[in-house]
């Protein structure tokens, strides 16, 4: 069932549904990627919480002028026009009082909601009969979805997509460093204003299908767990629509197997599957890889500490230590070392010596930089200055047993 | 007095000047942290701008590349607006204004330089690639041209934002702090290439908090405390006056002993 959902042979609404929601998933992962990069995720929060009282409004005055009160792109007009409404409010708040952008955008998210539930609730006992289904926007919801409503859906995503390739150069400047692009001559409250309105054209297109209190799922979690992947702000922008879009398509693929599940959360849910297998897998900046990195560290810190104390004829008491230079075949279970393990002390240790001389003068600064305790003093200086070195030590010497 | 060598009007002055300031005023709220501050940047030398902590450094800087909206005050740069000669400018802001774990590379940072040449669509190109090559070379940087920007040390960051100034071919390099917190290597390294600068005809402004460096370094100085206190070459302004003046007792008596004996 889940096979035939994925591959579109579940009809014709089910697969509306998974196109369109894949083509939100790219959208809205490539868009949030900028907003994630410049450090304000949370005002999409409040853009999109600013929708409703617009989706209510453009549904009275559809009502009051005699039309069809559900009229999805009237009811998506109504909530841009109230999105950017609430955009400006956080943008005003911001620069012109003395409130943190947190403050204002809590401010404005909590207000244009509540203004918006009192509205629904005035529609609901306004009694025109076909008020079912406003509820809807608030998670989401795909049933009765329309050819025409998907067409919106391709249609903005693909514009709002375009207008990031245009952008993409002088949004990454000014998250990146919003002085310095000041100085270049750049209009960075404008280009601000621009990638906010992208981020409120994805909010609007997906009200349908994701709902306004998650879309801000769609919008951050791809980037997120495309930042695990990679250290390239465009490579973060293609893998966040990549797994946007695959969690679009699989999670509209999954509520249509099980209809009784609401599409926007599972959507979201999909997305964050993404991201805990991101979190935990991704080479790099992935909590194993990290977990793996600290070990390794630790049992070359070990290793060295237990050579030069192996060097210097000092008894060894850390268990770990001993386990290791055991392992290696550097030292017996009773801590004596074994005639590698000699020569690799004696090598500590002269190395350690021949480091001393190195930091302590002031010719060898850039290679003394290197000084980490633990790196082979081959790997910064060349045999000549190494032997250079050891002129000033004076001969090895038989390192105690 | 009267003048027998004929000096330059004023307006000739503003003219000349790769940057001219005039009546200068910015505040944070009530409090000016700039107030009214002329300065006129001398071509083909360095300047240190020079000031106790909070005597409004970076901020004149700011101010005066339009980073940070003054209250009044004129900038000219080359006598014309500032708006119309942004590609003669290149700025290098604090190492620490920005979030280094952003996920970009070394080369990427300093194309970010070209960015006027490259425009919104334009591809990079080979001689683009370069240019950038060359001038990660320039600050002694050429091998960490794929490292991410985070794993690098204070000073590799801070020859990272000056090799992305000089991709960017400007006549004005105005430098806020490049000095603070780095290391002998880096130190070195950028004093070099500011030098090269000059010896090129162009242009340096840098804010600088060494005061021991400052005769070694530079060839004019411009003291300020929210007003201006001094400008002019090291030899004329930069004195224990002067610098008591800016300082008052911030300064210890033994440091200005030691700068006048270094002036001589």
């Amino acid at each position: 069932m889940l096979w035939q959902a994925l591959t579109l042979q579940l009809g014709y609404n089910a697969t509306l549904v998974a196109l369109g929601a894949a083509l939100l998933g790219v959208s809205s992962g490539v868009t949030g990627t900028f907003l994630f990069l410049r450090k304000r995720a949370l005002v999409s929060d409040a853009i999109s919480h600013a929708t409703l009282p617009g989706v209510a409004l453009a549904f009275m005055v559809m009502v009051a002028l005699g039309g069809e009160g559900r009229n999805l792109p009237g009811l998506l007009v109504g909530s841009a026009l109230s999105a950017w409404a609430g955009l400006l409010c956080v943008t005003w708040l911001t620069r012109h009082t003395r409130l943190a952008e947190d403050a204002a955008i809590g401010a404005v998210l909590s207000v244009f909601f509540g203004l918006g539930v009192v509205l629904l609730t005035v529609i609901q006992t306004m009694g025109t009969g076909k008020q079912a289904g406003l509820e809807g926007f608030l998670l989401g919801s795909t049933a009765g979805m329309l050819q025409t409503d998907a067409l919106i859906i391709a249609v903005g995503g693909a514009l709002a997509l375009a207008c990031i390739v245009l952008l993409r150069r002088p949004m990454t400047l000014v998250a990146f460093d919003p002085e310095y692009a000041q100085s270049r001559g750049l209009p960075v409250a404008r280009i601000d204003l621009a990638m906010m309105g992208l981020v409120m054209a994805v909010t609007v297109i997906g009200l349908k299908i994701v709902g306004l209190i998650l879309i801000v799922a769609l919008l951050i979690i791809p980037a997120v767990t495309g930042r695990f992947w990679t250290d390239r702000s465009d490579r973060v922008a293609l893998l966040a629509g990549l797994f946007g879009g695959l969690a679009g398509y699989l999670g509209a693929a999954i509520s249509a197997v099980a209809p009784n599940l609401p599409t926007g959360p599972i959507i979201v849910l999909a997305s964050f599957a993404f991201f805990v297998v991101s979190f935990i897998l991704a080479p790099g900046r992935g909590v194993l890889a990290e977990l793996f990195r600290y070990l390794r560290f630790q049992r070359r810190v070990h290793i060295r500490q237990g050579l030069l104390a192996l060097a210097q004829g000092q008894p060894i008491y850390e268990p770990l230590t001993l386990r290791l230079l055991k392992h290696a075949g550097l030292a017996r279970a009773d801590g004596v070392a074994t005639g590698k393990g000699r020569a690799h002390a004696a090598k500590a240790l002269r190395d350690e010596k021949r480091w001393e001389v190195l930091r302590a003068d002031h010719a060898h600064e850039a290679a003394a930089s290197h000084y980490d305790g633990l790196r082979d003093i081959e790997t910064v200086l060349t045999p000549d200055q190494i032997a250079e070195i050891d002129r000033r030590i004076g001969p090895p010497r038989q390192v105690v047993q | 007095m009267l003048d027998l060598v004929r000096t330059r009007s004023p307006e000739e002055e503003i003219v000349a000047s790769p940057m001219a300031i005039r009546g200068l005023t910015v505040s944070y709220g009530q409090k000016p942290a700039v107030f009214s501050v002329d300065m006129t940047v001398q071509p083909g030398a360095m300047t240190a701008i020079i000031g106790p902590n909070g005597a409004g450094k970076s901020t004149l800087l700011k101010a005066a590349l339009g980073v940070i909206k003054p209250l009044s005050g004129r900038v000219t740069v080359y006598g014309k607006p500032l708006a119309a000669q942004r590609a003669r400018i290149a700025y290098v802001p604090q190492r620490a204004s920005v979030d280094w774990d952003f996920p970009t590379r070394v080369r990427d940072v300093v194309i970010m330089g070209l960015y006027r040449e490259l425009g919104l669509l334009r591809r990079v190109k080979p001689r683009h690639v370069e240019r950038t090559m060359d001038c990660l070379a320039r600050v002694g940087m050429t091998d960490f041209a794929d490292r991410q920007i985070g794993q690098l040390s204070g000073g590799q960051q801070q020859r990272v934002f000056l090799a992305r100034a000089l991709a960017q071919e400007a006549d004005l390099y105005l430098l806020d702090e490049p000095f603070a917190g780095v290391d002998a290597a880096t130190e070195k390294a950028i004093i070099g290439v500011l030098k090269a600068l000059k010896d090129e005809g162009k242009t340096v402004v840098a804010v600088h908090h060494d005061l021991a460096t400052v005769v070694d370094y530079f060839d004019r100085v411009f003291l300020i405390n929210t007003r201006k206190v001094a400008e002019g070459s090291v030899g004329d302004a930069f004195t224990a006056e002067t610098l008591q003046a800016a300082y008052g007792g911030r300064l210890a008596t033994a440091q200005i002993d030691q700068i006048s004996r270094a002036l001589g």
